[in-house]
């Protein structure tokens, strides 16, 4: 049986990852962001957002990415958690994309590393593939 | 998924239950009390008629044989005695844990309590058949019971004697709760249950001037009981509003959902962060209408605010309704008698620091009874009443709240605590002996620690203290303990009003703001120039600044959180500022070195998101006023993370004993003055209470003695030069060096202040030495106790 499903894409590094779009409470610019001394590195700081203190967590350094500390500011994706909001550092934000349940493949085993948990599967869209971003493993800093 | 109907089932039940442990017991001193029988008799009622229409027949044949029991008792047929309150209890016990069962299940679950029904139908009939193990109290103590009970129906009589008003008035009372009862018998039983309320909020409103009574009788012996009970008429509207059980609070109440409260705490939070930035914002601009409503809307929000505290308010008979139960569990298990009393139970406390500190009171109150006080044998040996009093008190204090918990046990044996710490390994032996004895018995609070000789199913196992511990500075309160052998012992718990709201100190550190609860702020010390170079001193590799005389170890914030290495000796000689934030950690100060200090503000706490959970520097975030997020700082978390505090939050024992030693080799502080008639004179720091200038226009007379007013009170004046009258210099003004003998303040002008100097304690110095040399000149020491006395 063939089903849709709604991804929401960014891009982190050369990477092109997607989340479910229902996961995601919002797509905002870069904030001001307060660091927190002490924290993991991916921990890039806590954020306003409307009154609600957000931690801010950089998709690169969760995926083991060297950190170029690019000049361009960073995308938030705040998705939604057990334990409340928790934004996504990103690079760039891409469409809302409808993909097949067809299109659809689990990682292949040479995909090794911290990738490998943190990367489900993909899907085989036309000339690139979109990655889909384990929320669960990608919030969680235990890995 | 449970219907709406057995939810509110449960939740009228377990209210009616605490109510009736309560009764129970208050029941037990003073059995023939024919109107808290028939509550608890329609209680159980209540719960029967409706578990039998909700279809929980465990639970109906449960509460169906302790009503006969009850039937029994209330037509006077059977007497109440300690086996009968014993069974009920456990009545009580089994209807709440079939509650339990039925609140996580849905069914009633396995368990037949068979043994209490047959208890429960025995003691109906009348037997008391000695030989039922159930009943675990021996003999004597039954015997004491019924003495008691005797003693109490005596006291109530001269209740209904003496106090005929509020006999009238209970009168009319029952009248209109008897018109009620048939009211209830007739309406359907999916009303039954909230119908119920009505009377039994009626019998509640009676039911003060007798517990007042009862809880009198307690306390006093048998000769002044009466006259006691004759009084306690007038005190019947304090005794009310200390139960928290009158008749218009349920009237004038609604009953919400605590999520709901919790949700307007956090939206007052938030408004209380936008008044903050609008407070902010109309203080830029130069509009006076804008400046008026913000004023306003500052004004409405803080009223707001503590109305909102107010709503999640409890009294702190909340958390101590369960104690007296516990108590009498506990003493009839270890054979000895303990009495209950409390003072300030209508304290109020937020909710979820109420919540927090209910299993440390309980672990408290449990060792007490356990530990603290002794059989009836040895307290009578030991010239003390046969009966134990177990103390529960509860004040306001400094924005905090304190909590008392003390018994007049056999208290704690410091030097079996420092044997058994040596035996551990905790310490050694040096440091045993050097411990204060004060000190000593703080290591009772170490994990892991016990001096009980045998250990019992309720404590003595060594882990609890420590769990206390922490559990009361989760919620960013302190314990402090205070023992005499052979007196007692004394527990306090100090904790923060809420948590939710806090004033806190803002500082600033490379850039970024930072938040330090003003609970464990001290004072702020400021050093500019050539003190702020050379004013801070090494030990070894630690900074330290002496204040006043006392080492105060320093952390340099941007050090601790790893934003720059640590100073170089050169770089520390290069500031021109140092700003010290001086901080206690539970009794230990340390200075806080940060770049900047901005204000006092009061910040909205919220939690540290789970990333961030193992961070133990930070206790939570908050928003600012221009919106940025902040960092709120774990004063505590530092001190443990600097080694202020060894890991486990108690204070590190070796530390201690070192910087003991260390202020012993520091010698005495001396504060040089200038008599201003060529000698120098020095008066040992320690004894200065305050030192002060004054106008000398200020300077009144009595009689021939110059006083001034000093904080409300007069404070008499003695000149140091030749002891008599006192010159002011010539811009007008004097130093006085303020002393307190205990009693009174005494002034003593000293002319100039000089110096504060530290001199090493040289070995042959001794209290007459009159002169010495300080800082390289010949000095009179002064005793300001003697100057004091020409006063």
């Amino acid at each position: 049986m063939q089903t849709q499903k709604s991804f929401c894409t960014f891009r982190v590094g050369s990477l092109y990852l997607g989340v479910e779009v229902h996961r995601v409470q919002e797509v905002i610019r870069a904030q001001r962001m307060t660091r927190i001394p002490g924290a993991p590195d991916v921990v890039r700081g806590l954020m306003n957002l409307r009154g609600q203190i957000v931690t801010a967590l950089d998709m690169r350094r969760r995926l083991g990415m060297d950190d170029p500390s690019t000049t361009t500011p960073l995308m938030n994706v705040v998705v939604r958690t057990p334990d409340g909001p928790v934004s996504l550092l990103v690079n760039e934000i891409g469409d809302v994309i409808v993909v097949d349940s067809d299109q659809y493949e689990p990682s292949p085993e040479t995909l090794q590393g911290p990738h490998r948990e943190l990367i489900s599967g993909s899907y085989k869209l036309q000339g690139k593939l979109l990655l889909v971003l384990n929320l669960e493993s990608a919030i969680s800093l235990a890995a | 998924m449970l219907d709406d109907i057995v939810k509110e089932f449960l939740v009228e039940s377990y209210e009616n239950l605490d109510q009736l442990d309560r009764d129970l017991m208050a029941l037990e001193d003073a059995p023939d009390d024919r109107n808290r029988l028939s509550s608890i008799f329609r209680t159980i009622h209540t719960i029967k008629g409706t578990s039998g229409f909700l279809a929980f027949p465990k639970l109906e044949h449960v509460t169906h044989v302790g009503e006969n029991l009850l039937v029994r008792l209330r037509d006077g047929a059977l007497r109440l005695n300690g086996e009968m309150t014993t069974g009920l209890l456990a009545m009580v016990d089994a209807v709440r844990s079939i509650l339990g069962q039925i609140n996580s299940t849905g069914s009633e679950g396995e368990e037949a309590y068979e043994d209490l029904v047959a208890l429960l139908e025995r003691l109906k009939s009348g037997e008391s058949a000695p030989s039922v193990p159930v009943a675990t109290e021996d003999k004597a103590e039954a015997e004491v019971i019924t003495a008691i009970a005797e003693l109490s129906s005596e006291v109530a009589t001269a209740i209904q004697e003496s106090s005929t008003k509020p006999k009238k008035q209970r009168a009319s009372r029952s009248k209109s709760k008897s018109a009620n009862v048939p009211e209830e018998n007739v309406s359907s039983a999916v009303n039954e249950s909230t119908l119920n309320n009505v009377p039994a909020a009626t019998s509640n409103a009676i039911a003060p001037n007798k517990e007042l009574a009862a809880s009198k009788q307690v306390a006093n012996t048998t000769t002044t009981q009466k006259k006691e009970a004759r009084t306690s008429g007038e005190g019947v509207s304090g005794g009310s509003e200390a139960t928290g059980s009158g008749s218009p609070v349920t009237e004038t109440s609604v009953r919400i959902d605590v999520h709901l409260l919790d949700k307007l705490m956090n939206l007052v939070g938030e408004l209380v962060l936008a008044r903050n930035q609008i407070m902010q914002f109309s203080q830029s601009h130069e509009d006076p209408a804008m400046l008026a409503a913000s004023q306003r809307l500052n004004l409405i929000t803080t009223e707001l605010q503590e109305g909102v505290i107010k709503t999640r308010m409890q009294p702190i008979s909340n958390a101590w309704n369960k104690l007296p139960r516990v108590v009498r569990d506990l003493s009839v298990s270890c054979g000895k008698q303990v009495q209950v009393k409390m003072e300030g139970a209508e304290t109020e406390l937020d909710k979820t620091i109420l919540e927090a500190i209910k299993d440390p009171l309980t672990h408290i109150v449990r060792n007490s009874v356990d530990h603290g006080i002794e059989t009836s044998e040895v307290r009578r040996k030991a010239g003390k009443p046969a009966e134990g009093t177990l103390w529960l008190r509860a004040y306001h204090e400094g924005g905090q709240v304190n909590i008392e918990i003390s018994d007049d046990g056999a208290g704690i044996n410091v030097d079996r605590v420092r044997q058994k710490a040596i035996e551990k390994g905790m310490i050694t032996a040096e440091q045993a002996a050097a411990m204060l004895d004060r000190d000593a018995i703080q290591l009772i609070l170490l994990p892991g620690f016990s001096t009980a000789a045998a250990v019992t199913n309720v404590s003595g196992r060594g882990v609890g203290m420590d769990v206390v511990k922490t559990n009361v500075e989760k919620i960013g309160g302190t314990l402090d303990i205070n023992s005499t052998m052979g007196r007692g012992t004394t527990l306090r718990i100090k904790i923060p009003l809420t948590l939710a709201i806090v004033p806190a100190l803002i500082v600033t550190c490379e850039e970024d703001r930072y938040c330090i609860p003003q609970v464990s702020l001290l004072e702020l010390v400021r050093l500019e120039g050539d003190r702020a170079r050379n004013d801070i001193e090494l030990m070894h590799s630690v900074p330290v600044y002496r204040l006043r005389g006392q080492l105060l170890p320093l952390v340099f914030l941007d050090e601790e959180l790893k934003l720059r290495p640590h100073r170089t000796d050169a770089e520390r000689r290069s500031v021109d500022v140092i700003n010290i934030v001086v901080l206690q950690a539970e009794d230990r100060q340390f200075g806080l070195v940060v770049n900047q200090i901005n204000d006092t503000q009061e910040i909205v706490v919220k939690p540290l998101g789970v990333h961030l959970k193992g961070l133990a520097t930070y206790a939570g975030s908050t928003i600012m006023g221009d919106g940025t997020v902040s960092l709120i700082l774990d004063v505590l978390g530092i001190a443990q993370q600097s080694h202020i505090l060894n890991a486990h939050g108690t204070r590190s024992v070796i530390d201690d004993l070192q910087g003991k030693s260390e202020s012993c080799r520091m010698g005495i502080s001396w504060l040089i003055v200038d008599p201003q008639d060529g000698t120098r004179a020095a008066i040992p720091l320690s004894s200065v209470a305050r030192l002060e200038e004054i106008r000398s226009d200020s300077i009144e007379r009595t009689g021939h003695q110059q006083v001034v007013q000093y904080r409300g009170q007069i404070m008499p004046l003695v000149s140091l030069n030749d002891m008599g009258q006192v010159e002011p210099d010539e811009h007008g003004s004097l130093s006085l060096v303020v002393f307190n003998d205990g009693r009174r303040n005494v002034g003593i002008v000293v002319g100039r202040i000089v110096d504060i100097v530290n001199e090493p304690d040289q070995a042959f110095s001794d209290e007459t030495c009159e002169t010495r040399i300080i800082a390289g000149r010949v000095t009179r020491i002064v005793h300001l106790e003697q100057v004091a006395m020409n006063a």
